[in-house]
């Protein structure tokens, strides 16, 4: 490990510093659409404790990895030190114990029977709308669900469970934040995050299509709503709005292999924000995918770079809406099989040899998603520099960009930053070591968040997706002699312009002889053919005074106009019969 | 309370975010009033950002993908300036952050 990452744990105590971070609260108009059933305001609070308390006791019941979580963590404090939040914060309570405890000493005053005997005396406290307003919803979204905390407990206690559950119960007396339930319901409208209307989400598609088809002259399509299709394809729709070199890279994938794929407007989004809000919204909006699916027959659904969409999709579901008549995969595992079984043939590593290449682990890739090889086996491939971070980072070590589970929201913005600290110190080592130059994160959260850390921490280096660079390396059928064609028609505009005769020293106009551009000089400016002189100019036309001539060709004074023609004579080779003042030969 | 933004003697309504909560209300005072706010002096170019980022939002109920905004400029102003850095000194805070609010669209919000 690096100095910078081993100072980096030595933790300042910062008591109370998360107090500040709160997120806005959801507005009626939202709380209303979502597919869990909440207040579309908060409780009043004599009406919120029993409302909680029956909603935790649901959860424990419901979920038994909550109910294990809860007896079992022996307050070690291994985690504590693991979490970005507590580095970036230095808050006791932002720590993954810390944040469990909250929940965990409500639980045992109201469920256990040594906290019903003993209250305080075993760390058990009741209820209150405090705690639920200034402690739960405050600290339960200052947890990214990362997970990273679970890799290094020694009961592999996942708090991230009981940050969950206890959004859950924040739900239930209408503590929901504006931002998570702002996206769901545009999903539940428009289909997509972003709230793109189909419109618009159609003319985006189309739009890229000619771009792709103005740099390589290939016609690469960008399907949506097609009424069949092998395969069902779902961007982030960021892809669609920022991160467009990534939908590109993967158009021109499908392009590459004359796939059958289709996008859809009903279900235009790989992500899903049901995973930091509800089982509920989880479940309903995957349900939107898995209909989609099975209406257009598809037999392979593809998820796009987007870190939690897949472990919405791998590890829910199947479970909470299978049995599923297709396959579904990421689009990293699909790109790596190709490349693998050398289904890309035209793959020129050296359109990426401007680029030094780390990469970021998405956390739910890494630790929930089993995908944590293919996306360095594509990079390899596809470009010739990369280094990884140090392995106390990668992987399922990862550190979160700061910005997931729901947090990517403006008010939180200081929290951010100071929570993308560990993922900046991981990138400014390789940065220095090795002149990294391009953060590969292939999540659109890590797309968004990612360069305003760098640029917070004053690092280098351009955020981009790993599909961009497939994008950029893999050369399409017709794409070559496209290129060359360019090119020529490029140089030969070039010599076209070089081979303009003559050229107005006063007003740039082009003339096709020296005549044409002496008659008009005589004629708009005034000036006398005696007067003019090839490749010599007079800097203030006729009435030049203090600097008479100016070599045109190499800027050089002259007192008089002879002295110049003597000069253009002897040094340019120019003859004084080529001489006209104010036309110069671009020659 | 609530943030509010005062064009002449109107007294406008803000979103958290200090974008206008009613994009009907929006008009060309309203857009100078919140460059004004940014410290940005609306010049020629400016404004043929701005009235892009209108006409596109009328039409499509949402602000235009970056890419169709930067290559709009580039059409408008000339390919020199048909980047993003450009936008970028146009608008210090970004286009979505920034020049949307100016335009009196509403916030983009998911990932980005």
């Amino acid at each position: 490990m690096g100095e910078q990452l081993e100072k980096m744990y030595d933790v300042e105590l910062k008591p109370g510093a998360g107090e500040n971070y709160v997120c806005n609260l959801t507005k009626p108009e939202f709380a209303e659409v979502m597919a869990t059933d909440i207040p579309k305001e908060p409780l009043p609070d004599h009406e919120m404790v029993p409302v909680a308390l029956k909603k935790l006791d649901q959860m424990r019941k419901e979920r038994k990895s909550v109910q294990l979580y809860l007896d079992i963590c022996v307050r070690c404090g291994a985690c504590i030190k693991q979490c970005h939040y507590f580095i970036g914060t230095g808050d006791p309570k932002n720590t993954p114990v810390g944040r469990a405890e909250l929940l965990r000493k409500v639980y045992r005053a109201h469920f256990t029977i040594s906290g019903k005997l003993f209250g305080s005396l075993v760390g058990a406290q009741k209820l209150t709308p405090e705690i639920l307003k200034n402690e739960w919803y405050k600290y339960f979204y200052q947890c990214s669900e990362c997970r990273r905390c679970s890799v290094f407990c020694p009961y592999g206690i996942d708090q991230a469970e009981i940050t969950m559950a206890g959004r859950e119960v924040l739900n239930s007396v209408g503590l929901a934040p504006k931002y998570v339930t702002q996206v769901i319901s545009q999903v539940y409208k428009h289909g997509n995050n972003l709230g793109i209307p189909e419109p618009a989400f159609k003319y985006n598609c189309q739009f890229l299509e000619e771009e792709i088809k103005e740099s390589t002259g290939v016609d690469v399509k960008i399907p949506v709503d097609k009424e069949k299709a092998d395969i069902l394809y779902l961007p982030p729709s960021a892809d669609l709005f920022t991160n467009t070199d990534t939908m590109i890279g993967v158009a021109k994938v499908f392009h590459a292999i004359g796939a059958d794929w289709t996008m859809s407007t009903y279900a235009s989004e790989a992500a899903n924000f049901g995973l930091f809000f509800s089982y509920d919204d989880l479940k309903t909006i995957n349900l939107r995918v898995v209909e989609t699916a099975k209406k257009i027959g598809a037999k392979l659904v593809i998820f796009g770079e987007c870190g939690h969409a897949w472990r919405a999709a791998r590890q829910f579901m199947e479970a909470m809406n299978g049995p599923l008549p297709f396959k579904f995969m990421n689009i990293l595992e699909f790109t790596a099989d190709l490349l693998r079984k050398g289904k890309l043939k035209n793959i020129d590593k050296s359109r990426n040899d401007d680029v030094v290449v780390t990469l970021h682990d998405p956390c739910n890739y890494a630790r929930a998603g089993d995908l944590v090889e293919e996306t360095r086996y594509i990079i390899q491939q596809v470009c010739n520099n990369f280094h990884d971070m140090d392995p106390s980072v990668t992987k399922e070590r990862t550190f979160c960009c700061g910005g997931g589970g729901g947090l990517l929201t403006e008010e939180l913005m200081e929290l951010r930053m100071k929570g993308g600290l560990p993922r900046a110190t991981a990138v400014k080592e390789v940065v220095e070591a090795h002149g990294v130059n391009y953060l590969a994160a292939p999540c659109a959260i890590d797309k968004a968040q990612l360069p305003l850390v760098m640029q917070h921490y004053n690092i280098p280096v351009q955020v981009g997706g790993i599909h961009d660079l497939v994008g950029k390396a893999l050369i399409l059928e017709g794409q070559e002699e496209f290129e060359a064609k360019k090119k020529a028609e490029e140089e030969a505009a070039k010599a076209a312009a070089a081979a303009v005769p003559a050229v107005c020293g006063l007003c740039d106009a082009e003339f096709a002889s020296m005549d044409e551009c002496c008659e008009h000089a005589e004629k708009e400016h005034k000036i006398s053919k005696e007067q003019c002189d090839m490749a010599c100019e007079s800097k203030e036309g006729a009435g030049a005074a203090a600097v008479p001539a100016v070599c045109g060709l190499c800027d050089a004074e002259f007192a008089s106009m002879d002295e110049c023609c003597e000069h253009a004579e002897k040094e340019h080779k120019i003859s004084k019969e080529q001489c006209d003042m104010v036309c110069e030969s671009k020659q | 309370m609530a943030k509010t933004l005062k064009v002449g003697d109107r007294e406008l309504e803000l979103d958290e975010d200090g974008f206008l909560k009613d994009p009907s209300q929006w008009d060309k005072e309203v857009a100078e009033a919140f460059a004004r706010e940014e410290g940005i002096e609306l010049t020629d170019e400016h404004w043929e950002i701005v009235n892009f980022l209108r006409e596109y939002y009328q039409q499509y109920q949402i602000a235009p993908m970056i890419r169709i905004l930067v290559k709009e400029v580039g059409k408008k102003l000339g390919p020199e300036k048909g980047n993003l850095k450009y936008i970028y000194k146009l608008f210090p805070n970004g286009p979505a952050k920034q020049a949307c609010k100016i335009a009196g669209l509403p916030k983009p919000t998911g990932c980005v």
